[in-house]
């Protein structure tokens, strides 16, 4: 997005959403940020999608996110965009585990499923939603494996048993040390 | 008399293995005769928590995963991740790179309608398109394998530029290529544009309008395919594609017909990008000459004790990448192809989510379906072009 479409819509998202916090990422990477709560999360983004001048008629992307240590650990990263206008916006909605963040699923159709994404990978609730099963991982499944405590080669494992004749789960026994010379980044 | 009522839906299981089902895609349909009630797709089979790998590799080790995603246009995913990571450290590659990195993004856009168009033959019966689509990605392929030394997983893109630049008598091979091109996709027309069965089977199927495609947050062909040209080529020019000039075919009906014209015409356009940039590249750099961030030069290596360092920290250590955050999305074969990535500064990413855009598009599967006959089910998952790499990720 080039530097006069963002100070346009900056002016815009300010002119509409005067109450709601609005950060400008610094360059090279600009964008413009939107903050928002589960109570105001609806009327906001309905009326992102609704006003004429702002026009997100796609919701392009939601990134759920993990962040330990904070009150409100859960992220959501709402990726918006207008093919009419050529503009994007990221909304971004903090949440604790036990609070319900309404749906978006009436206001763009394709929400449905990153919302399950969202709820299977880092335990965010969502009230509202009618279908709200996991989707990537297995039907049994337990544990959000993208939050931070999660481990990378994960809990369980399965295996063929043949004192048993049948595939087994079991907890992941590792053989090996993990070899990470340099930590990834966990908090 | 008491009231009999009899259930006429029944459920059937479609795949996951399945030759219809391009990949392990599991289709629960209850039917009504032969009419789909509701049909609910099961997805997760190829799920391999890339995202949770990437948090776990360097930037730069990411870019392989890339090419593991979308296994059908492997070099179009890693375009994203280096894009990304170019724009958290501010760089740009040097112009030779972009082009050529923008050649073999439109090779790869052909390799994917070629196998888009085998693939989709073969489910509705056109059994020789196949063969005739796979002559061709077999020479895109040689010239994946003349530049990355792997046929698929090319690994080629990197932050900064290229892994290397094109060897000798590639660029005559390409030119080759693109001059014979334009004649081999008439061959394909000629066998389906107006062939009789293959309009029967796709006209008026998975009837999608624009307000419909918007909502169920279409990219790429499919969207297009329903008459809204929006092409993040021309929206949001990436690398060289505002030097070239290529035009953006929009379907009429949003129908299976349209969309399948429409990437036909993407291969034409494709062509001609690839001649473009072969016309007006020059020698020169196809790397950031920051050692820091691209390996340095071999020759160097041998003599220069600070490109021997540089060497063994960036492929041990990998290189450093300044906190925030970004959104980098380019037009891959499929659609918007999205990757966030999180930094909280270091040589990993804190996140990295990935959009794919067969993500959205198989979800619609679901609405599409509704109302079709179980045959036009088959014909719907070959038009939206799925491929599970990158839906389950």
């Amino acid at each position: 997005m080039t530097k006069e479409k963002l100070n346009t819509l900056e002016q815009l998202v300010a002119d509409r959403f005067p109450a709601l916090p609005r950060q400008r990422l610094p360059e090279p990477a600009e964008a413009l940020v939107l903050r928002v709560t589960p109570d105001n999360l609806l009327a906001t983004m309905g009326r992102l999608r609704d006003d004429p001048e702002l026009n997100f008629t796609q919701m392009i992307d939601l990134a759920g996110v993990h962040y330990p240590g904070r009150a409100q650990p859960l992220e959501l990263v709402y990726q918006l965009l207008s093919v009419h206008k050529n503009h994007r916006l990221r909304v971004k909605l903090a949440v604790d585990e036990e609070t319900p963040v309404p749906s978006i699923s009436g206001l763009w159709w394709c929400a449905d499923w990153y919302e399950r994404e969202a709820y299977e990978m880092i335990g965010v609730l969502f009230s509202g939603h009618t279908d709200l099963r996991r989707l990537l991982t297995e039907y049994d499944f337990e544990g959000y494996p993208l939050r931070k405590d999660f481990p990378l080669e994960g809990l369980t494992e399965v295996r063929y048993d043949e004192g048993e004749q049948r595939v087994v789960r079991q907890r992941v026994q590792r053989l090996h040390a993990h070899r990470e010379p340099y930590q990834a980044n966990l908090s | 008399m008491t009231e009999q009522r009899e259930f006429q839906t029944y459920t059937v299981n479609f795949g996951p293995q399945h030759p219809a089902a391009h990949g392990v895609l599991r289709l629960l349909l209850d039917l009504d005769g032969e009419v789909v009630e509701r049909a609910d797709p099961h997805i997760g089979f190829l799920h391999r928590g890339t995202e949770k790998l990437l948090e776990h590799k360097t930037y730069l080790q990411g870019v392989p995963y890339f090419d593991r995603l979308d296994y059908m246009s492997m070099i179009a995913e890693e375009h994203s991740w280096v894009l990304a990571v170019e724009r958290l450290l501010g760089i740009t590659p040097p112009e030779r790179a972009q082009y050529i990195r923008v050649i073999f993004a439109e090779l790869t856009r052909m390799l994917n309608h070629l196998l888009f168009l085998a693939a989709h033959g073969l489910d509705v019966g056109a059994m020789t398109m196949f063969i005739y689509a796979f002559r061709e990605r077999e020479e895109i392929m040689d010239m994946y394998e003349a530049v990355s030394g792997a046929r698929m997983h090319a690994a080629y893109f990197r932050p900064g530029g290229v892994g290397r630049d094109l060897p000798e008598g590639l660029a005559e091979r390409i030119q080759g290529f693109t001059d014979s091109f334009p004649g081999k996709i008439d061959e394909y027309e000629t066998l389906l544009t107006n062939n009789r069965i293959w309009k029967q089977r796709l006209v008026d199927i998975g009837v999608v309008s624009k307000a419909e495609a918007l909502d169920m947050g279409f990219s790429g062909p499919m969207l297009r395919g329903s008459g809204v040209a929006w092409d993040l080529r021309k929206a949001e020019p990436y690398d060289a594609y505002d030097r070239v000039d290529f035009d953006i075919p929009v379907g009429k009906n949003g129908d299976c017909y349209d969309r399948y014209l429409v990437r036909v015409d993407e291969l034409r356009q494709s062509n001609r990008i690839i001649q473009q940039c072969l016309q007006q590249m020059k020698p020169g750099p196809v790397r950031h000459e920051d050692f820091k961030i691209s390996p340095p030069y071999r020759k160097d290596m041998k003599q220069d004790m600070e490109s021997m360092i540089h060497h063994f920290k960036l492929f041990s250590e990998g290189f450093q990448v300044p906190a925030g955050e970004v959104y980098a999305a380019t037009e891959s074969p499929k659609g918007e192809l999205g990757v966030y990535i999180i930094s909280h500064g270091g040589n990993k990413p804190y996140r990295v989510k990935i959009r794919a855009a067969g993500f959205n598009h198989l979800q619609a599967v679901k609405r599409m379906a509704k109302g079709h006959m179980l045959a036009d089910v088959t014909t719907l998952v070959g038009s939206v072009d799925i491929v599970f790499g990158e839906i389950d990720r």
